[in-house]
């Protein structure tokens, strides 16, 4: 497939930012199973470790994935299943109806 | 007998701007964050309906974190080689295609045989999925959604590997005739490859870390 000069210019910028971001995933992975061995509270070490976890996903979605040049039908598409996802995530908060367990485990 | 033609498979469908096959592709991811999300929600209603003290964490549970940390590496890994090799067809370089799709393939592998060992140290230890059911423990809640949550990712791994074997050995015939079709098809198959990239980077820390 025969690309003018360009375009090829073009992908080896994207490739640059493709190394940069494995750098940036590689060094985050450290950072959160580095935090896990400063044993946090719990509230504490959940919510560093979803921050994480979500600046890593969105290097991935967004640059290896391209969404962040995605097209519009595709980024609705997955709006609307970020709502269902969230009202999914949601649920258990709903059914907790007090502070002890739900059942006795 | 006359074969049918996918329309839009290479270029753009006018209303949506894409091809067929990426919009398919993303609409199954969709539908895979929904599967995931059910089982992430579940461990949630687990665990919050648990007392502290009655569930393991990742270590007491007998998980390893450097073995956890370095199948996230190779898994992260494959996913720079995956966008490579699609960046190399873009390029026109088929051989660098090879190379670089043939190490997504190899570091799948490198990271289901890691897992394959882990779950061995488990059953060595006479853990099992359903081990103390029907009496339901918290220990053995931890594992079944250990299980559960990894064996799903797993089988997403393997199906992953076997796709782009195929598209590595076979699929890549199309090359020389419609090379915008197979570089559309490497595309969609590093989309599913980095959502199960993406799935791990949340299993992880939640099995592992947590």
């Amino acid at each position: 497939m025969a690309l003018s000069e360009s375009d090829a210019e073009h992908v080896r910028e994207h490739v640059r930012v493709y190394v940069t971001v494995f750098v940036a995933l590689a060094v985050l992975t450290l950072v959160t199973v580095g935090v896990s061995y400063l044993h946090l509270a719990t509230t504490y070490a959940i919510t560093v470790a979803l921050v994480v976890a979500t600046v890593k996903a969105s290097l991935v979605a967004g640059y290896f994935m391209h969404l962040i040049s995605e097209k519009k039908v595709i980024r609705w598409l997955l709006v609307l299943c970020a709502a269902f996802f969230a009202a999914l995530m949601l649920l258990p908060v709903g059914t907790q109806t007090g502070s002890g367990p739900l059942w006795p485990l | 007998m006359s074969s049918v033609v996918i329309p839009y498979r290479v270029k753009p469908h006018p209303l949506t701007g894409v091809t067929s096959g990426k919009l398919g592709i993303w609409l199954f991811l969709a539908s895979e964050v929904m599967l995931f999300g059910a089982l992430f929600s579940s461990y949630v209603l687990l665990r919050v309906g648990s007392l502290p003290e009655h569930w393991p964490s990742g270590v007491e549970a007998g998980l390893s974190v450097p073995i956890g940390t370095f199948n996230t590496l190779v898994l992260i890994a494959s996913s720079v080689t995956m966008v490579m090799s699609w960046a190399s067809l873009k390029m026109g370089n088929l051989g660098a295609f090879k190379r670089y799709f043939g190490g997504t393939i190899g570091l799948g592998l490198v990271f289901l045989v890691v897992k394959g060992f882990e779950y061995g140290a488990k059953f060595s230890h006479g853990i099992f999925p359903a081990v103390g059911w029907p009496e339901v423990s918290d220990p053995s809640t931890f594992n079944a959604l250990y299980f559960t949550l990894t064996g799903l990712h797993g089988v997403h791994v393997l199906l992953g590997i076997l796709v782009n074997l195929w598209l590595l050995l076979f699929g890549v015939a199309i090359w020389k005739t419609e090379p915008e079709w197979f570089t559309g098809r490497i595309e969609i198959a590093g989309l599913y490859w980095h959502f199960v990239d993406l799935v791990w980077i949340f299993l992880f820390p939640t099995l592992y870390l947590l």
